[in-house]
């Protein structure tokens, strides 16, 4: 088992150092804007379900939506899975999310009818 | 540790055993208790035929029947064909992709001792009150009324050893996906490396289902939960979903990494690389994934309805297809070859017609009208053996013979393995193929005994005289297996002189750290370039220098130990359904997981770095010194 | 041994998180680990659906009799809360500002902590008021399996993040324990994923029906 320590080889340390900084602070400004998107959506659908103005036809759909948004949100963003090196986690969670899907609509039919 | 061989004493071996993270290790470890739990699961079948020769027989109970027959398919399946898979699995994989060690060696000692206190613990119903007897698919109907024990010995054996079956899954994954030598490309790795990492997915995303379907059994049974008390708002479909939503992806665990198995043989023996790679590659990732589309094949009669029913059978029909492709694959490989007929290539011929039979019944029972006829008889179990056996079975069959150089050093017996193949095959095709028209003719399955008069006595009776064939085969295998040891005479790298894979390339068994230099891969079938090309080694990738190795850990066996304590704490738990519960029920349960968590503890707070290999050491195994 | 090897603001790496090969080993574990936990939940919630409101006769209680939305958006906002807390701890740790991972970690378990204590007097109110018990209705097993696995979860998760804290505490940052924290604090995000479906699905659906 062998380690690479994969060092910046710049000359320059603190020009990449600054440059990182900076980086991640404006990545960081993202991550507080996702935040208040998910805070925001989650109290959207809390007022959907508890204003009782609504179909319920309507409010399923819709908060379910604004779940899958919300968690988009947390997979990309938190945990980083728009950044390079991620691509066979994903592919990985894609299918699990499809054998999720699958599981869940059996049981949501095929059980009680 | 210095790589001179100390000469070790019987404790100092167990001790290394029991604390060993090395994959070489492991794999004696799973190939060893697996070999012991396959001699039991096939008892257990000598029993059940022994009480079917005739009919009204009393050999054994019903009740007794029923323990065994549960205990057959349950051993089989997760204590036999699942730790030997492991093991060629731990013994060949990193080799093959030349690398030193999995991604976890902690872990992967952690999954065999989860296997094996899952299987001690399961095992050990049958002196505790009796075993369970409702089907190694325990359904929860009738499950959740069996009395005694039996079935919290199943759940909770069995969850334990699914623990362990997951984290190798994971393990394995990550092994293949991240320390393949460098220009080893994912369409230049072999297909048994290919049908492992398939495998392994179907492991990650099919235990989760089984998990929950046996906490959801376990509390029913041990925590008064409701999820199958009709009368409670409870379902018990709930439990067939969950079982076979795991059960069918579990097949295919089972059979991809035998077909990996003889997409290794095949190509050796007909000294011809494996014909259509690619498409061998699609069709395991295809087979991977419609295998999870397909599991209410198994529950066409419980009224689903002509929707759900249709839209599975054309599935499983489906899966056929790229099945299909392989078979075409390997039989064109062969084409043109030069043939050697070796074991492990006579169990490859062997495989071919029996498991493309087993396939083509499993077509039959996709139509699902048919299926109402089949469910439910010997058809089925006809079925699965020709597939289970003439595929998996022949596999390990096959790979003990292939494996066995690399894995112990030594070479099997060819004479004495024609023997145990041509006994196997005849007993094998004696005892399942009259089966089939046993079902037809409207035999159940699981039936401890039948009425005479009803035509089924010559097929029953010509069914067990093919196991004691088989049992005989068994033995000469023990024979030679005993033999070889007792001769011990060693074998050089590539004892079948036609090796195409890296495993080959080093010695046998490998010298702890596998390779002095990680090799460098120049193409598919990488140690047959280098062999065509005059090379005596592999072309390394780096220099010599220090290699970075892991150290022993006691901690894996009392992981698992806390687990199988904490088990017979939540058994005999004050509110489990026998109603036998002992008021050191709880606490047990409490020092189990104690024991567990403090082991996890002591492993994250104690730093473990490993040690270093010298590069002097290594140089001085070059001038033949002995490695440890 | 490198990992322990000392390093300056300047020259820590960008992802010291992936740094060695046991970091890559644990980041794709990890992720595939989670890969496995989303059929776990996806099952159980698959097993909710199925269950909801499932009860013997009418003297049970059905979701919409026991679910206090304010309460739930009150836990919502706490461990939503608490996943960002964990993204500022990260986000520390690749400037190598020990320090700081540290105290945002801490307000992690904290947030974590509370959010727990809240779902702890939800059970036992249910408990108490409407003798809703894990052994009631088929539908209070489902219930209390889903939402006491998710909670099962988060409490490994406070044991685990206090446990790296407090070994780490005067070791400081290195290639050694980034993987670790990094790997943390995504088992942290995820069971914020579990949450916001369970707070979607079983409570807001529930009230309405």
């Amino acid at each position: 088992m062998n380690m690479e320590n994969e060092q910046v080889k710049s000359p320059n340390l603190r020009a990449h150092h600054d440059y990182r900084r900076k980086k991640s602070a404006k990545e960081m400004q993202f991550q507080v804007i996702t935040f208040a998107l998910m805070i925001f959506l989650t109290i959207v659908s809390f007022i959907a379900v508890g204003s009782g103005d609504l179909s319920v036809k309507f409010i399923i759909p819709f908060i379910l939506l604004l779940a899958v948004i919300q968690v988009g949100f947390q997979l990309y963003y938190f945990m980083h899975a728009s950044q390079k090196g991620h691509e066979l986690p994903m592919l990985f969670m894609y299918f699990a999310m499809i054998i999720a899907f699958v599981t869940i609509l059996a049981f949501a039919t095929i059980i009680w009818w | 540790m210095s790589s001179v061989a100390a000469k070790k004493g019987l404790g100092a071996s167990i001790l290394e055993y029991l604390t060993t993270v090395d994959h070489k290790k492991i794999a004696h470890l799973y190939l060893g208790t697996g070999g012991f739990f396959f001699l039991l699961g096939g008892i257990e079948a000598l029993f059940i035929r022994i009480q079917l020769m005739k009919p009204n027989n009393n050999f054994v109970s019903e009740q007794l029947f029923n323990e065994i027959m549960t205990m057959h398919g349950t051993t089989m399946i997760f204590l036999a064909a699942m730790p030997i898979l492991f093991a060629f699995m731990n013994a060949v994989v990193p080799l093959q992709i030349g690398a030193r060690d999995v991604a976890f060696p902690f872990l992967n000692a952690l999954g065999f001792w989860l296997f094996f206190f899952g299987g001690l613990f399961l095992n050990l119903s049958w002196f505790l009150g009796g075993a369970p007897d409702a089907g190694w698919t325990s359904y929860a109907s009738l499950s959740l009324r069996s009395e005694g024990h039996g079935i919290d010995f199943y759940t909770l054996g069995l969850q334990i050893s699914g623990f362990g079956t997951l984290i190798s899954g994971i393990n394995f994954l990550a092994t293949i996906i991240n320390m393949r030598a460098p220009g080893m490309s994912f369409m230049r790795m072999p297909l048994f490396t290919w049908t492992t990492f398939v495998a392994s997915a179907l492991i990650l995303l099919a235990f989760p289902p089984l998990t929950i379907g046996i906490f959801l059994l376990m509390f029913d049974r041990l925590f008064s939960s409701n999820f199958f008390d009709v009368t409670m708002g409870g379902n018990t479909i709930i439990w067939e979903h969950f079982f076979w939503i795991f059960g069918h992806p579990e097949v295919y665990i089972l059979v991809l990494p035998a077909f990996g198995i003889f997409s290794e043989i095949i190509p050796t023996f007909s000294r011809k690389r494996l014909f259509g790679y690619s498409s061998m590659v699609f069709a395991t990732v295809l087979i991977g994934f419609l295998g999870f589309m397909v599991w209410a094949h198994h529950m066409f009669t419980t009224g689903l309805g002509n929707v759900a029913n249709a839209i599975f059978a054309i599935a499983t029909m489906a899966i056929a297809v790229p099945t299909g492709i392989k078979i075409f694959n390997w039989l064109l490989t062969m084409w043109g070859g030069s043939i050697k007929i070796t074991v492990p290539m006579l169990y490859s011929l062997g495989f071919i017609p029996s498991f493309v039979i087993g396939g083509v019944t499993g077509v039959m029972q996709a139509v699902a009208p048919l299926d109402y006829q089949l469910h439910d008889t010997y058809f089925i179990v006809a079925h699965f053996h020709y597939v289970i056996i003439g595929g998996v079975v022949f596999a390990i069959l096959a790979a003990t013979h292939f494996y066995w150089p690399k894995i112990f050093g030594t070479k099997l017996s060819e004479k004495l393995g024609y023997v145990t193949f041509t006994l196997f095959f005849i007993g094998f095709h004696c005892t399942f193929f009259v089966q089939h028209f046993l079902g037809l003719m409207g035999m159940p399955r699981r039936v401890a005994t039948y009425l005479p008069g009803q035509g089924l006595e010559l097929g029953n009776l010509i069914s067990s005289i093919g196991a004691l064939l088989m049992a005989v085969a068994v033995i000469t295998l023990l024979i030679n297996i005993i033999m070889t040891s007792i001769r011990n005479k060693k074998v050089g790298a590539d004892p079948w002189e036609d090796g195409r894979t890296m495993e080959w390339a080093i010695a046998s068994p490998p010298p702890y750290y596998n390779f002095k230099q990680t090799p460098l891969v120049r193409g598919l079938d990488t140690w047959w370039i280098e062999k065509m090309e005059g090379k005596k080694e592999l072309t390394p990738a780096e220099p010599l220098g220090n290699i970075h190795m892991p150290n022993n850990s006691i901690l894996p066996l009392f992981i698992a130990f806390g687990l199988f304590v904490a088990a017979f704490g939540a058994m005999y738990n004050p509110l489990n359904s026998v109603g036998d519960g002992k008021s050191w029920g709880v606490p047990l349960l409490i020092i189990g997981l104690a024991i567990t968590f403090g082991s996890m503890l002591i492993r994250s707070l104690r730093d473990d770095f490993g040690y270093h290999i010298h590069k002097e050491d290594l140089l001085e195994d070059d001038k033949g010194g002995k490695v440890g | 041994m490198n990992t322990e090897e000392r390093f300056t603001l300047l020259n820590w790496p960008d992802h010291p998180e992936t740094q060695t090969l046991e970091g890559k080993n644990k980041f794709l574990g990890f992720w595939l680990f989670l890969a496995g936990e989303t059929v776990l939940f996806a099952s159980l919630f698959a097993t909710y659906l199925a269950l909801k409101d499932s009860v013997p006769d009418s003297t049970h209680p059905l979701a919409k009799d026991l679910f206090n939305l304010p309460l739930v958006f009150v836990m919502t906002m706490l461990l939503l809360t608490s996943s960002l807390t964990s993204v500022y701890a990260i986000y520390h740790m690749r400037n190598y500002q020990f320090k700081k991972l540290q105290a945002w970690f801490v307000i992690t378990v904290l947030l974590g902590v509370g959010f727990l204590s809240l779902e702890i007097y939800e059970f036992t109110h249910y408990v108490h008021e409407y003798h809703f018990t894990f052994g009631s209705s088929a539908f209070s097993s489902a219930y209390y399996t889903l939402v006491g696995t998710h909670g099962a979860h988060v409490t490994f998760g406070l044991c685990w993040i206090i446990a790296l804290l407090v070994r780490n505490a005067k070791r400081g940052l290195n290639l050694y324990n980034a993987p670790k924290y990094y790997v943390a604090s995504l088992y942290w995000h995820f069971i914020d994923v579990v949450w916001v479906f369970i707070f979607t699905v079983v409570y807001l659906i529930g009230k309405v029906g």
